[in-house]
């Protein structure tokens, strides 16, 4: 089975997305985009709700008319074709598996359409490389959430497609599931090599699974790259609060130095790598991940050349791995930290004054024209 | 005594529950009995004797099975003809936004909104203007009518409840509309149109006051035999075949019942 | 836009409009069943409209000569009709309301799955036995000599309904109670059905959270229970009402020439007398009383879509 798909793989799976866009009306769903899924990766459509990425999914997969732009898979203009002339199969969100029909007539769905012969060995096959073999014979609603996403991802991919589009497939699932069956996708990801288009919400289960991940924000691609690109050069603010989480601190250019750009904010005098400011603006946002952010009493000594900012914790909640911290700023912001439980100090209790300092080159700018809080869950919409 | 009390009051809804179903059944118990009765005269109101006469010979009676027969065609022809339209207006009701969709739901449901009796004063008079002799053909065309909108409500109903997405699902897995209709949509939707079809047929079969305004001479459904038996005399055969078609009722619905579930639980 | 690698618009081609084969689907669906109901329902509305102006015989043809006393001659003949029509109707809707309310809740709520079914069947299968029989089976429940009427007579029940009118002289048969107790059976049915519909929807969870909140039992129903099944009520009623004020059937086999009610009188004008303008006419404003009455009665209660 696996050498079959990977033979559908190797037939050529580029998506490339030209100007494409929707409106509904005024309403503007997509904005019209460019985009390219190399053929053989596992790409990521990332945002909340109502930014545009199911819509951009299911004009890929043919199920909604785009208004603008075209459609291209291996290098053939679908954009005209209905949906079953594609060579695109989709996971839905939910799964939408026929509940009249059994295990094995929803896996066997598309090769019967197509005329295709001696349809039980391969259904067999499939449901084996899925692990469902003894339920062949049951109806969708007798299986757990699991299972029912099993099948949903056999009777996609056993029609060979080149691409493979999955719609929030996790989304129905709990927590624990979710992470074992992001590691059992992409583990038949890499198997079969076919290329994976993947919408979802979640911006872990986007880390985890894909190479490359779109972030979209009010039906644009905010910004696009490798996971761990993304996590440490946010390119907006909506990418630094969506993506993990970040502490944003306004501050003004005041010189540069030695590749650095100085910078004050409040009170204090800080530094970050100019390469890793994405604006010229004199007014910034100076970007700091809570991990990278080391927490100590006041009266600690700091080593020369860290970013030091002095505080009062706010509030401290211990979760296990770590404790995170809250901490208000001499800056006037309240800044989250995260420490590792490895020698807590147990005087960091609410009230208690502390010094914040990290390395200066874990900072990253922001142009400050952007609102602070975009992606965080609390902006306005 | 006051346990008694408070065991009432505690299943006081469930006693009025069960009140209100013997009340529902009683006739039908009535019925039941009396097709043994051995009526002394024409009518078959009061208990005389225990005789099985009517069940042996239940087309004893003139004209009766006739009528019978007759009501049977005209239910399975109005049932076919109403599924068929009503089904097809209740996709396009349920699947699609097009102008004069308002207009078109109040139009189905307006004859749900009438009472019978000016349907069929309206509907002889237009046939009567029309010089259209009344029959068979008169008949049907009223029974349609008046089933169409029932077919609409209950298919209408079962179609905004399927998942649009089992239709995209068809489509993305290489079926083609046609195809989708028919191995996805249609399958899907069967329950709400067997659902309109049942009720269809019960309410042509049962139907008077429509047909007694638009039938002919010789055009004599079994509620009209029934009708004009009440007026000169009622056989005890009409309690036979009022029972018989109570108990194919139930047993009908209960091997159904016992099928559906069955299915469920072996599948 | 900043460091995004892609995400410019090159160049917007829009595509061509689909052809209008499938904006003209639904037109198409709908087509043959709005025909059908144009053709043979709204066209003989108009029809009636117009025949209720005419005047003439059946010999001599009619003509449209918009004789509008049709109507007030047929008001003042028949006004005690519609009196009664409306009367029995909205008693015998009330009464239906009453008895399936407690039965629609007992199958949603107090009814083990075994036999929520046997009692759903039970409902539903008199629907398939005629019910001009099942009416006429009344006519010996309630019989003169039968035990309902032994049984009120004992209790002297029967006196307080001949003093209120209900019946006359110590019976049932051919009294409006008679009518009003067959209406209440016929249409029974279609008021417990949209009622265990609304019902079989409550959440029974609501009921806990409602007794977790200091509610009553009753209290719990008032608030709650009633309010979420308004929906069924209104439906049910409406399914009730509307048939039972246009029925003749009852009024003719359980009721004397004393308890006749419009659907009585339209069809002896229409098929005894042939008198067509009077039953045109007859009918016209019954329809148009009651689509009086379900508009306002809709207003009130808030409900618009049911279908």
């Amino acid at each position: 089975m696996t050498e079959q798909l990977r033979e559908a793989a190797t037939a050529g799976g580029d998506v490339r997305l030209t100007g494409i866009g929707k409106t509904y009306g005024a309403f503007t769903a997509v904005q019209p985009l460019d985009l390219t899924v190399p053929q053989g990766s596992f790409f990521a459509l990332l945002g909340a709700s109502g930014c545009g990425k199911t819509t951009t999914l299911r004009m890929i997969a043919g199920l909604e008319e785009p208004t603008s732009g075209t459609v291209l898979i291996g290098g053939q203009d679908v954009t005209a074709l209905p949906p079953y002339k594609r060579p695109v199969n989709t996971v839905f969100q939910s799964y939408a598996l026929f509940p009249h029909l059994d295990i094995f007539e929803n896996v066997a769905f598309g090769l019967r359409r197509r005329g295709k012969k001696d349809v039980k060995k391969q259904v067999e096959e499939m449901l084996e490389l899925v692990e469902l073999g003894p339920y062949a014979r049951r109806k969708p609603h007798q299986l757990s959430g699991g299972q029912q996403q099993r099948v949903a991802v056999a009777r996609a991919l056993i029609n060979h497609p080149q691409v493979l589009l999955l719609d929030e497939p996790l989304g129905a699932l709990d927590l624990k599931l979710r992470r074992q069956m992001q590691l059992e996708l992409k583990r038949i990801q890499t198997e079969v090599g076919i290329t994976f288009v993947h919408v979802t919400h979640d911006q872990e289960e986007a880390m985890t699974m894909a190479d490359t991940i779109a972030v979209m924000n009010g039906g644009r691609v905010e910004q696009l790259g490798a996971p761990a690109d993304l996590y440490e050069n946010p390119g907006s603010t909506f990418v630094a609060n969506f993506l993990g989480q970040s502490n944003l601190i306004p501050a003004e250019v005041t010189g540069s130095a030695d590749g650095s750009l100085l910078l004050s904010a409040g009170g204090a005098r800080l530094a970050m790598p100019k390469a890793r400011c994405a604006t010229e603006a004199s007014s910034v946002y100076l970007g700091v991940r809570p991990e990278k952010i080391t927490i100590a009493g006041a009266d600690s000594e700091v080593a020369e050349g860290r970013n030091r900012i002095t505080g009062t914790v706010v509030d401290s909640s211990f979760i296990g791995v770590s404790t995170q911290y809250v901490v208000r700023a001499e800056t006037g912001q309240e800044l989250a930290v995260f420490e590792q439980n490895m020698d807590r100090d147990t005087r960091l209790t609410p009230g208690a004054p502390v010094v914040l300092h990290w390395n200066p080159a874990h900072s990253f700018g922001l142009d400050a024209a952007q609102a602070i809080d975009a992606g965080t869950g609390e902006a306005a919409a | 005594m006051s346990r008694i009390v408070k065991w009432v009051r505690a299943h006081l809804v469930v006693l009025a529950g069960v009140l209100a179903l013997a009340y529902l059944v009683l006739p039908n118990l009535v019925v039941l009995a009396f097709s043994f009765n051995k009526p002394n005269g024409k009518f078959n109101y009061e208990w005389n004797e225990f005789s099985t006469d009517a069940w042996t010979d239940p087309c004893g009676v003139a004209d009766m099975c006739g009528s019978l027969s007759l009501s049977l065609q005209i239910a399975v022809l109005a049932t076919i003809g109403a599924t068929v339209l009503g089904t097809m207006v209740a996709f396009a009701l349920a699947r699609y936004r097009f102008r004069g969709r308002g207009g078109a739901t109040g139009l189905i449901f307006l004859p749900m909104a009438m009472p019978e009796v000016v349907m069929a004063a309206s509907l002889g008079t237009l046939f009567l203007n029309m010089r259209i002799p009344f029959g068979f053909t008169t008949i049907l065309i009223a029974h349609v009518m008046f089933c169409l909108s029932f077919v609409v409500t209950a298919v209408k109903a079962r179609v905004m409840s399927m998942d649009p997405r089992l239709e995209q699902a068809a489509q993305d897995l290489y079926a083609t509309p046609v195809q989708t209709f028919l191995k996805v949509t249609l399958p899907l939707a069967a329950p709400g149109i067997a659902a309109g079809a049942l009720l269809s047929f019960a309410l042509s079969f049962d139907d008077f006051i429509i047909t007694q305004f638009n039938s002919g001479p010789t055009t004599v459904t079994f509620p009209m035999f029934v009708w004009g038996a009440s007026q000169r005399g009622i056989p005890v055969q009409v309690n036979v075949i009022g029972t018989a078609m109570f108990l194919a009722a139930v047993v009908l619905t209960v091997v159904g019942q016992w099928v559906g579930n069955r299915r469920k639980a072996q599948a | 836009m900043t460091a995004t690698a892609e995400a410019a618009p090159t160049q917007v081609i829009p595509l061509q409009d689909r052809p209008p084969r499938r904006r003209l689907t639904p037109y198409w669906l709908l087509l043959p069943g709005l025909a059908w109901l144009v053709v043979f329902f709204v066209v003989p509305m108009v029809y009636q409209a117009s025949t209720s102006l005419q005047t003439g015989s059946l010999e001599q043809g009619f003509q449209l000569t918009w004789h509008f006393s049709t109507y007030w001659d047929a008001l003042s003949e028949y006004k005690w009709h519609f009196v009664r029509s409306f009367g029995f109707s909205a008693i015998a809707t009330l009464l239906c309301l009453a008895i399936g309310y407690p039965l629609a809740y007992t199958i949603a709520f107090k009814a083990s799955k075994r036999w929520r079914n046997v009692i759903l069947i039970l409902v539903i299968a008199p629907f398939f036995t005629s019910f001009l029989i099942r009416t006429l089976a009344w006519k010996t429940i309630l019989s003169d000599s039968g035990p309902v009427v032994e049984t009120l007579n004992a209790l002297h029940l029967l006196s307080l309904t001949d003093a209120i009118g209900l019946t006359t002289g110590q019976r049932l048969l051919a009294t409006p109670l008679a009518v009003i107790c067959g209406l209440t059976y016929n249409f029974l049915p279609f008021m417990i059905l949209p009622l265990y519909t609304s019902l079989e929807r409550i959440d029974p969870r609501l009921h806990e959270a409602a007794g977790d909140l200091y509610a009553r039992p009753f209290t719990t129903f008032r608030k709650v229970t009633f309010p979420i099944s308004l929906p069924g009520v209104v439906a049910g009623t409406l399914l009730t009402f509307i048939p039972a004020s246009g029925d003749y059937i009852n009024a003719q086999l359980l009721g004397s020439p004393s308890e006749q009610m419009i659907g009585n009188a339209i069809q002896k004008q229409f098929l005894n007398v042939l008198d067509y303008p009077t039953a045109a006419a007859l009918s016209f404003i019954l329809m148009a009383l009651i689509l009086g009455m379900v508009t306002v009665y809709m207003r009130k209660a808030g409900t618009e879509e049911l279908v």
